[in-house]
């Protein structure tokens, strides 16, 4: 309860220090909306934010779902042959220093404007953190244990299954985690190079429409969505790893 | 599983001068061993005489250099327990005879009954953080019993307990041998624990490990640790370790 408690004020904190600053003569408004102006546009554009962010939250949970297929699949794959993991590890690597802001518009001339694209750049951006995390944990298993599955004669299946598989869960969840709350800001990019809706849309169109308070709107909004995926994660990892929490706790 | 098997089987495990070694050290040097059908055997020996290195190469986990190693199918026993922490105890209990291909409900109702007659009944959902060093032991050694290969390999299955209750496994490992009769190759360096369990304690030589003594130990159980043979025994196997 204390550190929900802590959290809680260091917001109220930074949302007083905000409000100070966007009261300051010296900043314009058209820069900086207040929490005031904010509320006030999150109350009155209320139905056009939350039909747009519904449109993202689509894209970012369609996204991160593909890049966890993948990424586990890559992983393990990567995992079972080393010849693989060894020619495969730079690409997934350069993978992730592609500059999505560049990509983001080819990739809409190659999908068209609908989801295809947004979703390719969630999952581009995802991939990365989840198949690093999970190739991590897969190898993470004690060598001892390894050598006990030998003895009892286990085959290379029952190995992946019984002992790397349930040890690597903790590294997906932390990728997982990594994954959900770049995922938002992959889904604005694709936005950006083109989109007919989405709240990564609307922040640009209100930014050019001089918006402000609109744009901090869906900022907030944004954010609150990356927030809440993130304790999803965790909120599930607790249910599927209720070893890892109990050795956390003693 | 990998080690060569002779058949017909006279003696579950013969070695016949055994040298391993790891790039330029020696850990074993023409090291020849004999167990009969439901012997226990015990090998005592400094820290790195290769008494692990002995045991890896009986489960088929590594290769002799030189010499062969004829041994029926074994269960290995590790150091530390290792057991499984997403799994339950009956779980980890059972993971041996998955891994043979049992299925998993089997394997569990098979290793119940087990639970009950070696003192863990009522623990079989206990995660192994619930549970004792002792009994976290325990579930190991069901664990190596399962399967029911006629050799068990214990390396120091006592060596991270404290000792009070490392003496109340060794009395429950004696009364589970005698209830559960196997071939058994135990290392350990405790002399008394070798001298405790075993019909015969091998001393190996500090690195490379040779055989230097080869001792019956012919006293009933249960053993009484404080008897004067006992003690002339303990006496015999620590000249032989050279102190």
């Amino acid at each position: 309860m204390r550190r929900y408690l802590g959290a809680a004020g260091l917001l109220v904190l930074f949302v007083l220090a905000w409000q100070g600053v966007a009261s300051l003569d010296a900043v314009d408004d058209l820069t900086l909306a207040s929490p005031t102006e904010t509320f006030d546009a999150l109350r009155d554009d209320w139905s056009l934010l939350i039909d747009n962010a519904a449109t993202t939250l689509v894209e970012v949970l369609l996204g991160l779902a593909i890049a966890t297929a993948c990424g586990v699949f890559f992983a393990v794959a990567m995992h079972l042959f080393r010849p693989l993991r060894d020619a495969a590890y730079p690409l997934l690597v350069a993978s992730q220093a592609i500059p999505i802001v560049v990509l983001a518009p080819i990739f809409v001339l190659a999908f068209d404007y609908g989801i295809g694209p947004k979703l390719a750049i969630v999952a581009l951006i995802c991939f990365f953190p989840i198949t690093v995390n999970l190739l991590d944990g897969l190898r993470s298993v004690e060598p001892d244990l390894l050598k006990l599955m030998r003895s009892m004669g286990a085959s290379r299946a029952r190995t992946l299954r019984s002992a790397e598989l349930p040890s690597a869960l903790p590294f997906l969840f932390s990728g997982l985690k990594v994954a959900a709350t770049v995922s938002v800001i992959g889904a604005v990019f694709g936005e950006w190079a083109g989109a007919e809706e989405g709240l990564g849309r609307l922040v640009l169109l209100g930014n050019n429409q001089l918006q402000t308070p609109r744009v901090y709107a869906g900022i907030v909004l944004l954010t609150l969505m990356a927030v809440a995926l993130f304790a999803l994660v965790a909120l599930a990892e607790r249910f599927a790893c209720p070893w890892n929490r109990k050795e956390q706790a003693v | 599983m990998q080690t060569q098997t002779e058949a017909p089987v006279k003696e579950p495990l013969h070695i016949s001068d055994v040298t391993r070694r790891y790039g330029r050290v020696t850990a074993l040097e023409g090291v020849g061993l004999r167990v009969g059908r439901g012997e226990v055997v015990a090998v005592v020996g400094p820290s790195g005489c290769g008494k692990s290195t002995l045991l890896e190469l009986i489960a088929g986990l590594q290769r002799p250099d030189e010499g062969t190693v004829m041994a029926a199918e074994a269960s290995y026993m590790p150091q530390r327990d290792l057991l499984l922490p997403w799994r339950d105890a009956l779980a980890n209990a059972a993971l041996a005879l998955e891994c043979e291909g049992v299925p998993r409900s089997e394997a569990r109702r098979r290793a119940e009954p087990l639970f009950e007659r070696f003192g863990l009944a009522e623990f079989e959902r206990a995660r192994p953080a619930e549970l004792s060093g002792g009994m976290r032991q325990r579930v190991a050694f069901l664990r190596t019993l399962l399967p029911g290969r006629p050799v068990l390999l214990l390396d120091e299955p006592f060596g991270s307990l404290d000792s009070i209750t490392r003496a109340s496994m060794q009395r429950w490992l004696a009364d589970a041998l005698a209830r559960e009769p196997r071939t058994v190759v135990l290392v350990t360096h405790d002399v008394d624990e070798a001298i405790f369990l075993a019909n015969r304690v091998v001393v190996l030589s500090p690195r490379p490990g040779r055989v230097v003594a080869d001792i019956e130990v012919d006293l009933d159980q249960p053993r009484d640790v404080t008897s004067p043979e006992f003690g002339a025994l303990k006496r015999r196997a620590l000249e032989a370790l050279g102190l």
